[in-house]
């Protein structure tokens, strides 16, 4: 149908009231230590650095920075508990304490969310009905396998690592930190987990809970601080295997550094995931799961649909569409309940961005920003699109980590999927089309970790999770995440 | 101002396909809106002011009509600055009784007609029909397609039947009953949708009351992106009626925040969406009295028509 321009005016006179969620019962002390053998200890160094809330750019704590010696002390009290007492717990046991990290994560549900979306700018809405229940998912299937390893490999004797060290980054900071340490203790291993400079706070929450939940001291440990801090965990020998989320320079860097060692290590890197729109899918679904695609949590997700290939029959429409849809996303404080799109996580983050916006004018792209109203303090991004682009720019190839769309149109299936194959990338990739058969023949053929078809950005602790090509190896997530923490022996 | 609702050609060809999964996931984050304070008390009176209160009885009688009508002028006297309802809607045989009324008072007289509920007569009655409650004084007819020719796929014979109905209404108000909880799929209430509209409808309506389930979030969310979606291709707007099973002030403030955010600003009037209800009326009144006072007060201080 041609679409003449009769714009929709959602300027309306009927306005959300400001809804925010009361910070009242929740506690953020103003200094932070080190989790290091179920304590709170004092860096060595005596060092702290800030974390902001960047909605507001106000300092929330000031959090210990972990230098080599402390990285020492935590990777020590792993091993120690490792070779103490949790590799001689039976497993149901092990299991137990998984339990109730579970209950704890969801009894303390709405604390937790808060202090997720005041730390990292995240909208509450995503934080309360995605992160938070999504971590306490987590912890409650890997809980259910640790006394049931041996059906998972038949004939094979499973067998914990020992220590891990943990990175994790900042765009989901409670559940990466679920996603990694509920696997490797379900596995029997201990933990030394680093969160990112820029959200420590939910972690070291964890650590409070952890404490609480009163799992045998130095089973987790979590030291905080910036890139040099991960670093020395990448290279103690004191440790067995590294799990890394975070950029795929980073991930280089890890690689390089554990070459030559006995060191396992799983890699969750970036993307630039293709989200293809045939002529034939359910247009206003497509549109709404574009949006959910690439403008959910900002756009800080690595498997987020950051390229769009519609067919051609449909992209105007598509278009036109999703432009109306954006005038909706009410961008702001993420603390209320009705904002879509919360704010940038960092300075560096919003002037990454930022540079990318103006890449993408510079090679010629055409740009189009919603109207939404920006607080004037903190770190804000509107929703943002660009077309006539080609698959040569920039802001096609290369991860922006925001909301950032860049759409193109493609004829002929063959080409959709040559376009949407065509990048370093493989995290993720979205499929929409109303046939049956059209999906699986489809999805076949995008040579990614993860395929959706007709919805974008699902998780479940079941689904394995994981990139080809430049975005990462290995598996995290269902079965398969429980391979990334033994090692199998024969029977 | 718009252009009005007249027939344009019968064009069913390129009907989007809906999928029912994603309908439910927009339903469910709309819903997930937050309205408070002021805002709430500004979307209650909006309610209040779309509402066709509604009395579709057999035990309908004109004393009973009087009563509503008194209603609808005088939603609750107690709380001031309330607007008055959009119409009264009622049978054919007591438009009369309402329009009397209802005189002077700026609210629409609303009839059934087309052999409402079932709609199984013929075009000749339901014409007939049509005429005799514009003739009494109806200001809007609320009609009802005929499903069963409508899932044999004889769209033709639905689509000239409302291009009759609309005809015989002269210069009243057609509303289209689709009676989605007949239809059974989305991508059925979406045909039916763009169906109704290129016949000529002012308005489109989920159900008649008298089936379950009437009105629900995610088929209203089809129908309003069919009516956005024909604004487009033809500049005309047609309003929306979602009808049956809206008691509460929470979920038809839900249905406010999926108009607003899915046709806007243009829409958010009487004059292009209505509450077909019964009972929904009293639900409002208690909770703006309860966001004036805090408190709530007994359904005994509410008038019961």
């Amino acid at each position: 149908m041609p679409r003449q321009e009769k714009k929709l005016d959602f300027a309306t006179q009927w306005q959300y009231a400001p809804a925010p969620e009361s910070t009242e019962h929740v506690r953020i002390d103003p200094q932070y230590d080190l989790y290091v053998g179920g304590k709170f200890v004092s860096p060595r160094a005596g060092k702290y650095f800030e974390t902001i809330n960047p909605a507001r750019e106000e300092v929330l704590a000031r959090v210990a920075l972990a230098d080599g010696a402390d990285v020492d002390r935590a990777v020590r009290a792993a091993r120690a508990a490792y070779a103490g007492r949790w590799s001689k717990l039976k497993p149901a046991e092990r299991g137990k304490y998984i339990y109730r990290i579970a209950r704890l994560l969801q009894e303390r549900a709405r604390e937790f969310a808060i202090i997720e979306s005041l730390d990292g700018g995240k909208p509450i809405r995503e934080s309360r009905d995605v992160d938070v229940p999504l971590a306490a998912a987590h912890f409650f299937y890997y809980a259910g396998w640790a006394d049931k390893l041996d059906y998972e490999f038949p004939g094979r004797r499973p067998r914990a690592l020992g220590v891990a060290g943990q990175i994790i980054p900042w765009n989901f900071p409670l559940l990466m930190a679920a996603w990694k340490i509920a696997p490797a203790l379900a596995c029997g291993n201990t933990v030394v987990l680093k969160p990112a400079e820029t959200t420590p706070l939910t972690a070291l929450k964890l650590a409070e809970l952890i404490r609480d939940a009163d799992l045998p001291p130095g089973v987790v440990n979590i030291v905080t601080g910036a890139g040099d801090t991960g670093a020395a965990l990448v290279a103690h020998p004191g440790v067995d295997k590294i799990a890394f989320t975070g950029s795929t320079e980073v991930g280089r860097l890890i690689k390089r550094s554990l070459a030559g060692t006995a060191k396992r290590y799983t890699l969750e890197l970036g993307g630039k995931a293709a989200n293809v729109i045939f002529e034939d899918a359910a247009i206003d679904q497509a549109v709404e799961g574009i949006v959910n695609g690439i403008f959910f949590n900002q756009g800080h997700v690595c498997c987020a649909g950051s390229r769009l290939f519609v067919q051609e029959g449909v992209a105007a429409e598509v278009i036109a569409k999703l432009k109306e849809r954006m005038e909706t996303l009410i961008v702001g404080d993420p603390l209320d309940k009705n904002t879509d799109i919360g704010a940038i996580n960092s300075a560096a983050q919003l002037e990454k961005i930022e540079s990318y916006l103006r890449i993408g004018q510079a090679e010629g792209a055409e740009i189009y920003q919603s109207d939404a109203a920006l607080p004037e303090r903190g770190y804000w991004c509107r929703p943002t699109l660009f077309t006539g682009v080609a698959q040569s720019d920039r802001v096609v190839q290369e991860e922006i980590f925001g909301p950032v769309l860049a759409i193109q149109t493609f004829r002929t299936p063959e080409e959709g999927m040559d376009k949407a194959n065509n990048t370093p990338y493989g995290l993720s990739g979205g499929v929409w089309t109303d046939k049956g058969a059209k999906i699986f023949a489809m999805t076949r053929r995008i040579r990614a970790g993860v395929v959706w078809a007709n919805t974008f950005n699902k998780f479940d602790p079941s689904a394995p999770f994981g990139g080809y090509k430049e975005s990462g190896m290995g598996r995290e997530g269902g079965l398969h995440g429980l391979g990334a923490y033994c090692a199998l022996e024969d029977r | 101002m718009s252009m009005a609702a007249a027939p344009i050609r019968l064009d069913l060809d390129r009907v989007p396909r809906v999928d029912q999964v994603g309908v439910e996931e927009r339903v469910a984050r709309l819903n997930a809106r937050s309205i408070k304070k002021e805002s709430k008390v500004e979307a209650l009176k909006l309610a209040l002011s779309m509402m066709d209160l509604t009395t579709l009885e057999g035990q309908d009688t004109p004393g009973k009509v009087r009563q509503l009508c008194r209603k609808a002028m005088h939603l609750h006297d107690a709380l001031p600055g309330l607007p008055h309802v959009a119409a009264v809607c009622v049978y054919p045989t007591m438009v009369g009784v309402a329009r009397d009324a209802l005189r002077g008072s700026g609210i629409k007289v609303a009839s059934v007609a087309t052999a409402f509920p079932s709609g199984m007569t013929s075009l000749a009655i339901k014409l007939e029909e049509t005429k005799m409650a514009v003739d009494a004084g109806a200001d809007e007819i609320d009609m009802v397609i005929s499903r069963g020719a409508f899932l044999q796929g004889e769209y033709q014979h639905v689509y000239d039947e409302i291009v009759a109905v609309k005809r015989a209404c002269g210069s009243a108000h057609l509303k289209v009953i689709l009676e989605t909880g007949e239809l059974g799929t989305l991508d059925r209430v979406r045909r039916a949708s763009v169906l109704a509209m290129q016949a000529g409808a002012d308005f489109i309506k989920t159900s008649t009351g008298k089936v379950q389930p009437a009105a629900t979030l995610p088929v209203t969310l089809v129908m309003l992106q069919a009516i956005r979606d024909h604004y487009a291709a033809t500049g005309v707007r047609v309003g929306m009626k979602p009808a049956g099973g809206i008691a509460k002030a929470k979920l038809a403030v839900q249905y406010l925040v999926m108009l607003r955010e899915t046709l806007g600003q243009d829409w958010l009037t009487p004059d292009l969406f209505r509450f077909g209800a019964s009972s929904l009326a009293n639900d409002v009144l208690m909770q703006l009295q309860k966001q004036r006072t805090g408190a709530y007060q007994s359904a005994d201080y509410y008038s019961r028509d």
